[in-house]
């Protein structure tokens, strides 16, 4: 529990469906745990235990108002993951892009090859 | 024309994962098996495009048969040099063939030497169809850590379970 939040973290944070599912819920507004609880149609237990998760990484905040705790989701926090996340979106689009050329590459050695052979 | 430069599907990798270590990437080629196959596999030819545009591999070898290791690594062009590994600027994959079916199909071990204790076990499959190639590339992690590790490397922004990542960071402006 000692851990720091680290962006690894929140990619763990943001694996699991019912999480993400949290988000898209905060994503609309502050909520409390009855609110969540009710969405997500699942026991308190389990929207406690995710949001505990939520909160050590920062992806959400929490205030109290009354006897309530209202949940907020944290922008900045989905923003930092989107953009790093951002800096490695293109690598497979890439790696196969210029395999492509490779490819395309052979293909037209093999058929100057070829065309001269037959 | 079997030449027809744009044919639906094709130019472009789609990316998915399948329960919960999986990841699954596939992408056609306008070319038989044999020299995507190739392409794939022969060092040389590694060399010019597994590092992607913004790195250069400095090493890509390889011993192609089951038991063979291989070890590719890449150096981070000028400017691009902020996803890799601070001290050297170089990210290094090491592992071992475990099924090598010429020109069909390979299964290997992959483990990130930033990481060595994660194992990644990877196929791939090669189906030719009309001259064209369909390379499937199927990823399964050791752990759902490892596959986060992986997929945030891959194309994150497509895949299904992040895409809510980007609709509210859209929302956000």
């Amino acid at each position: 529990m000692a851990r720091a939040a680290t962006t690894s973290d929140v990619f763990n944070a943001v694996a699991e469906p019912r999480r993400r599912q949290m988000l898209e819920l905060l994503a609309g507004g502050e909520r409390s745990v009855g609110e969540l609880v009710a969405g997500l149609g699942t026991s308190q237990p389990q929207v406690s235990k995710h949001l505990r998760v939520l909160l050590e990484v920062e992806l959400v905040s929490v205030r109290r108002e009354g006897r309530h705790r209202l949940y907020r989701l944290q922008g900045q926090g989905l923003k930092q993951i989107h953009d790093w996340a951002g800096r490695f979106e293109p690598l497979w689009q890439e790696r196969f892009d210029e395999l492509d050329a490779v490819v395309q590459e052979l293909k037209n050695e093999e058929e100057g090859v070829s065309s001269d052979e037959r | 024309m079997s030449d027809s430069p744009e044919v639906a599907n094709s130019g472009k990798a789609v990316v998915t994962t399948i329960g919960d270590r999986q990841i699954e990437v596939v992408r056609e080629f306008d070319a038989p098996r044999h020299l995507v196959f190739r392409a794939y596999t022969e060092p040389e030819l590694i060399k010019r495009w597994w590092a992607g545009r913004r790195a250069t591999v400095t090493v890509a070898e390889v011993d192609l048969r089951v038991g063979g290791n291989y070890r590719y690594a890449a150096r981070a062009k000028e400017g691009f040099e902020e996803g890799f590994e601070a001290a050297l600027r170089e990210v290094a994959f090491r592992g071992t063939f475990k099924e090598v079916v010429a020109n069909e199909r390979l299964v290997y071990t992959e483990i990130y030497e930033g990481q060595p204790d994660e194992e990644a076990l990877t196929t791939v499959t090669f189906e030719e169809s009309d001259g064209r190639t369909v390379l499937r590339m199927l990823v399964e992690m050791g752990s759902p850590e490892t596959r986060d590790l992986m997929a945030s490397q891959m194309e994150v922004g497509v895949q299904e379970g992040f895409d809510v990542i980007d609709e509210i960071v859209a929302e956000l402006g």
